[in-house]
């Protein structure tokens, strides 16, 4: 009998790495591509780093792809701006409808996973009429594609932060923390809060992660984030794009990979897991 | 307001305070009533209507012309290959990374990677594929090695092959993040009891993991379908002439100057789109409660 687990073992491993194997020389090879394209000297003859170190000198890139730089800070400030007005937002309405609105859960819920079923491409069309009032309050700056990225994200963002309260017992922590005489915004802040930490920073990590790959929207709307400056470059000068393309994707798959680590590393701490901790000493 | 709350007896206040709870919620519908539902309708509405805002179903009419009607018919094409294509071999991958142990490196660097080309895509994974693809690029000089001619490098901007391919890119990470939670929900006790009762490996996969994994499976690939349905940023980048795919179709009303009496056509092949996804995405709702039973722990 155990050998025959044994060989179910082998057999099993073995299956594992050739589908491993061969799907990861599918996803790795057009990644080697790009290096490949962006190292090569002139004409296709030799190997030059000379792509990539234009990229790294970031005085030279902001001067000779003003593009790009603007490109650049735009989407660093759409990745920033659009998980805080996202959190801004969920957060406290989804808090407030567990506490004192449960009829209306469905509601909310409906319309954050509606998002799904409207691609990006037809919410442009959409909010074409809308982003004129929008321009006339706020100016046109390229920022204000953060309203509509909130909406974007919204199905994914709801997603991770309904799991986090299911988490945690939301009604029990605000009574416990009203009847000590807490505020509402003293119980969002410092009760709820910190115990939707790992939600709240998946959600973000989401929202900032869909916010860089952006590019149907500010496309269409003739706004230059990361993407499009990418995608117009790619026009003129390649190699550079390419470059920044991939590095890009080097960069994220940096960031996932770490976050991995560290995600696992929170999950270990669930609220019970750090309550007996605490009682251990005393005990 | 506060006057005549005041002057009410107690038991009326009572009776009002729902609506003070209502206000905490009002900003997110304030909100999203703006930036979803009324695009929504502007969608909705804008398809029914003429250049001069009049009731007319001359926008559907134009559906039926035959460039609107073929890329419709290669959207859906693209989609249903690409999905199912992505949903087989993806599941495939996800099986083969489910059991790798928990935690294992193994299991992050496919996750990571995974959740990187299906999110990233776009630009990014279309340049990788120009740059692959092209005179002296990697890939074809490679498959020049080994005697295989990728001709004239056309075929990388057509809908029905290239964009295929560099679909599948971003489908199969895709299926590996939907669908592992449901593989990884396949419990050891399972395949034991199977064995236990004299079942072989062929058994347990027939009788027991498949029709457990059949809804998650389909519910993955009709996600998958969606996706590549709605996917505009990758194809945008791939192919600069011509609009084979339906949101190319869309963007290009959207940038171009329209004839006069057809500025709304957009919205109508807009209002397709919808319907198409709405449908699929409600047969995958159903499936999704359907596939959750098994997923609880």
């Amino acid at each position: 009998m155990s050998g025959q687990r044994a060989r179910f073992r082998r057999k099993q491993t073995l299956l594992r790495w050739v589908v491993l194997v061969v799907v990861f020389l599918f996803f790795v090879l057009p990644l080697l591509g790009m290096l490949d394209f962006t190292t090569q000297g002139p004409g296709g003859q030799g190997r030059t780093l000379a792509t990539w170190r234009t990229l790294a000198d970031v005085s030279t890139i902001s001067v000779d792809y003003p593009a790009l730089r603007e490109g650049f800070l735009a989407s660093v400030g759409l990745a920033v701006i659009t998980p805080v007005v996202m959190l801004l937002l969920l957060v406290p309405t989804m808090t407030w409808v567990r506490l004192r609105l449960p009829g209306l859960s469905r509601t909310v819920e409906f319309i954050c996973l509606l998002p799904l079923t409207v691609p990006a491409i037809v919410l442009v069309v959409g909010l074409t009429p809308v982003y004129a009032w929008v321009y006339y309050f706020l100016g046109s700056s390229t920022l204000t594609l953060a309203l509509a990225y909130v909406i974007l994200v919204l199905p994914y963002a709801y997603r991770s932060l309904d799991a986090g309260l299911r988490a945690i017992d939301v009604r029990t922590l605000s009574e416990a923390a009203r009847s000590l005489g807490a505020s509402w915004f003293t119980v969002m802040w410092r009760v709820i809060l910190p115990n939707l930490r790992t939600a709240v920073l998946s959600a973000s990590f989401l929202s900032v992660a869909l916010v860089l790959g952006e590019f149907t929207i500010a496309n269409l709307f003739s706004k230059k984030n990361l993407q499009v400056a990418m995608y117009e470059l790619g026009k003129s000068d390649a190699k550079i794009s390419v470059a920044v393309g991939l590095a890009a994707l080097v960069f994220g798959f940096v960031v996932l990979f770490a976050m991995s680590f560290v995600g696992s590393a929170r999950a270990g701490t669930s609220p019970f897991s750090r309550l007996r901790r605490r009682k251990e000493p005393s005990a | 307001m506060a006057e005549s709350a005041t002057a009410r007896p107690a038991g009326a206040l009572r009776r009002l305070r729902p609506s003070g709870a209502l206000a905490g919620v009002v900003p997110f519908f304030a909100y999203t009533t703006v930036f979803l539902l009324i695009p929504t309708l502007v969608v909705v509405i804008g398809a029914f209507l003429d250049g001069d805002n009049r009731f007319t179903l001359g926008n559907l009419d134009g559906l039926s012309s035959p460039s609107v009607v073929r890329g419709i018919v290669q959207s859906l094409v693209l989609s249903a290959v690409t999905s199912v294509g992505g949903a087989a071999i993806g599941g495939l991958l996800a099986y083969a990374v489910s059991t790798a142990r928990d935690g294992s490196v193994t299991k992050r660097f496919f996750t990571s990677l995974c959740g990187v080309l299906a999110q990233f895509g776009g630009v990014a994974l279309a340049f990788a594929f120009i740059a692959s693809f092209g005179g002296t690029g990697l890939l074809t000089v490679l498959l020049g090695k080994v005697g295989v001619s990728t001709g004239t490098g056309f075929w990388l901007y057509e809908w029905d092959s290239g964009l295929m391919l560099v679909y599948l890119y971003f489908q199969i990470p895709l299926m590996l993040i939907v669908f592992l939670p449901a593989v990884e929900g396949l419990r050891p006790q399972w395949r034991e009891a199977t064995e236990t009762l004299g079942g072989t490996t062929w058994t347990y996969w027939r009788r027991v993991a498949a029709p457990i994994l059949f809804p998650s499976f389909v519910g993955a690939t009709l996600l998958l379908f969606t996706n590549a349905f709605s996917a505009y940023a990758t194809a945008k980048a791939l192919v600069s002439q011509g609009s084979p795919l339906i949101p190319l179709q869309i963007g290009s009303t959207f940038t171009s100057e329209v004839i006069l009496g057809q500025e709304n056509l957009g919205k109508a092949m807009a209002l397709a789109m919808v319907a198409v996804v709405a449908v699929v995405m409600a047969v995958y709702a159903w499936l999704d409660k359907r596939a959750s039973r098994w997923m609880q722990r």
